[in-house]
């Protein structure tokens, strides 16, 4: 019986921001040229629409991984400071006599190496966040800001304050590599998105989040684990972001313990509010996901449009506050109740 | 006079200690240390983050938080540049122009926190990207600012003896603090935004103007931030769009080590002052040192922010908020 409306639910949760990125897009077709064309050269696909996948598909990693701690009734500061850890790590793997000054390459480092220490670091580092709210119980956004301090201070110090640059053939294959015809981030993104879906959909452990973030005493009381739901969603979050740091190092064949993925854990906060999932409670993953396309459409429609990017956030400020707006409670009862005056009138 | 050890005070006195600690460790270690000279200096260096954090107090105080300031900062500061550089625009206009901008901006974003019930983080996360977005439409670049009476400005000053002087900065910063401390102790407004922070639905049985003081809040942090923002240029005598990234985090530090609950409902402003210096002693430490890398300060900053807030965690789980917190979660499992 209620299976329909819930679909219905999720829809009507969905329609704002696809309203939103379907303007954006409808915007280009009409006015930029070349928008819709997509290539084949060498198999590969081309295109202004892959682009935007592809730029976006770091931003996405986060959100997906955001989303779920935001379920929790939690936010995670941190994300910029991981990938800037999980970039600085690969980078010095690969090259670790740079940072000294040695500039021949040592033996080639297999991927595997590369990609998993970096990749443990980072879901060490959620799991960091997770004991810091789970057990210690300081509030997420402040528990997670110690990191986000640090860790870009830890980042440095693993570059030693240098910028790093690499050649590892299957390490760039990450940021720029091809599979099925797609850029290799957006096969990433489908990937810990279908982990995340059944995960989460497909067992009960969805259903503990949102019990959690709506309730954590309540869901205490029925005997959920709580602590450990918490733990384990920002572990997912910081190995989300590891990911993301990877792809983002290797795409520039560099780690810039400064600059990677600044302040992008505010673009992954602003996907999820646009995505409609709000402070603990009900979540979806393919809401942020819209989100991140809308802001990134955003700024690719800029570019094209020979603005210069950095007004880009006034745009972003604009669409994250009316998208909240709207779903906004008190906003629909102001709006609504002016709405039935006129038409008293 | 007997003193009374309250557990209220305890995140204060450590901050104190820490602070008197760092000290003594720098005298002991570098000559020049202990000099007037480097203490007037921690004031003019933090000079602009100290005003900022002095608002950030009564944000945090009241329960939320302000992400926006350090974009303020940055826009006040292209703006007052690009006024009195490219239109010639008198500085005292300029600077009430500024104020005026600090403080409706904060309105228009305490406004959407109150009026439509919108998380404080979110709304001034639209703000930061609102004011960085300006700034970059005003200028791309850094503009230079120059004009007789910002150099009057800049050259005034207090001698204090043994080679040191408090300039302008130094004199604003103080004063702010000052203000700070009257209001949050001597005024309705102070007690209003305690009680509001403490719990807000008490305060609205209470018949407090909780709407009226939490708008307020925010239009005052604004405003302290557009000040800060003047601070700035007359610090650097340029304004520039990409200044000041990453200082809101600084400034939370600083209220954080200072002895503010993030909770909200207790904190003091002197606390705040000290977790300024604090930071900034931290910097003077590592030029001192020399050798030491400027990322040591950030992961410092990381490691004393995490020692704070765990004094902060243990402290109000033994003392008198526990039981308020069982009220509240008994509240909201009964409104549930």
């Amino acid at each position: 019986m209620s299976a329909p409306r819930i679909i219905n639910e999720n829809f009507q949760r969905l329609l704002w921001p696809l309203v939103a990125l379907g303007l954006i897009l409808l915007f280009n077709f009409l006015f930029t040229p070349g928008f819709i064309n997509l290539e084949i050269k060498d198999g590969h696909l081309f295109g202004s629409m892959i682009d935007i996948l592809n730029r976006g598909a770091p931003v996405m990693l986060l959100s997906i991984g955001m989303t779920l701690v935001f379920a929790t009734g939690g936010i995670d500061l941190s994300v910029g400071a991981v990938i800037a850890i999980s970039g600085a790590l690969a980078a010095t793997i690969i090259r670790p006599d740079y940072v000294k000054g040695v500039l021949e390459y040592g033996e080639l480092r297999p991927l595997l190496v590369v990609v998993s220490i970096p990749l443990i670091v980072s879901i060490i580092a959620g799991l960091w966040n997770g004991m810091l709210v789970a057990y210690v119980g300081i509030q997420p956004i402040i528990a997670t800001l110690i990191l986000m301090v640090a860790g870009r201070g830890i980042a440095q110090l693993i570059t030693k304050g240098q910028i790093v640059v690499f050649i590892h053939e299957p390490f760039q294959f990450i940021g720029s590599g091809f599979l099925f015809g797609l850029p290799f981030p957006i096969s990433i993104v489908l990937f810990m998105c279908a982990i995340a879906y059944f995960l989460t959909r497909k067992t009960a452990l969805g259903m503990f989040i949102e019990a959690v973030g709506a309730n954590p005493v309540a869901s205490r009381f029925m005997g959920v684990r709580e602590r450990w739901i918490k733990i384990s969603v920002y572990m997912f979050c910081g190995l989300c972001s590891g990911i993301a740091g990877l792809i983002i190092c290797a795409d520039i064949k560099a780690a810039d313990a400064n600059n990677a993925g600044f302040l992008l854990e505010l673009d992954a906060i602003a996907s999820v509010i646009i995505g409609g999932t709000m402070w603990g409670g009900r979540y979806t993953i393919l809401g942020s996901i819209i989100g991140t396309l809308i802001i990134q459409s955003l700024t690719t429609t800029i570019l094209t449009r020979g603005i210069a990017p950095e007004i880009t956030l006034v745009f972003k400020a604009v669409v994250i506050i009316c998208v909240a707006l709207v779903q906004s409670e008190n906003f629909r009862q102001i709006f609504s109740s002016r709405l039935a005056k006129l038409k008293a009138r | 006079m007997k003193l009374r050890l309250n557990q209220k005070n305890i995140p204060i006195l450590a901050t104190i200690a820490v602070f008197i600690l760092i000290y003594m460790v720098g005298s002991i270690m570098y000559s020049g240390f202990f000099s007037l000279r480097v203490f007037t200096n921690l004031f003019i260096d933090n000079a602009f983050a100290g005003v900022i954090a002095v608002g950030m107090t009564f944000v945090i105080i009241s329960g939320g938080i302000d992400l926006s300031v350090g974009s303020v900062v940055a826009f006040v500061g292209v703006l007052t540049a690009k006024l009195i550089h490219v239109y010639h625009v008198h500085p005292l206009a300029v600077m009430l122009i500024a104020l005026l901008f600090g403080a409706v901006f904060g309105f228009s974003m305490g406004c959407l926190i109150h009026f439509f019930d919108l998380p404080p983080f979110l709304v001034t996360l639209v703000g930061y990207f609102l004011a960085r977005g300006l700034a970059f439409l005003i200028s791309l670049d850094a503009i230079p600012i120059k004009h007789p009476l910002v150099d009057k400005i800049v050259d005034f000053g207090i001698p204090l003896g043994f080679r040191a002087w408090l300039p302008a900065v130094g004199i604003i910063f103080i004063i702010i603090v000052l203000l700070g401390i009257y209001l949050s102790h001597f005024t309705k407004f102070g007690r209003n935004v305690y009680a509001i922070g403490g719990n807000e639905h008490s305060a609205i049985l209470m018949g407090l103007p909780v709407g009226r003081t939490k708008v307020l809040v925010y239009t005052l942090n604004s405003a302290l931030c557009a000040l800060a923002g003047l601070v700035y240029s007359l610090y650097t005598l340029s304004g520039y769009p990409l200044a000041c990234v990453g200082l809101e985090l600084d400034v939370i530090a600083a209220v954080v080590i200072g002895g503010t609950l993030l909770a909200g409902g207790a904190g003091y402003v002197e606390g705040t002052l000290i977790g300024v210096l604090i930071l900034g002693l931290i910097q003077t430490f590592i030029t001192f040192q020399g050798t030491l890398s400027s990322w040591w300060t950030m992961i410092v900053i990381g490691i004393l922010l995490f020692i704070f807030i765990l004094l902060q965690r243990y402290l109000s789980s033994t003392s008198f908020t526990t039981k308020r917190q069982k009220i509240k979660k008994m509240v909201e499992i009964q409104s549930a």
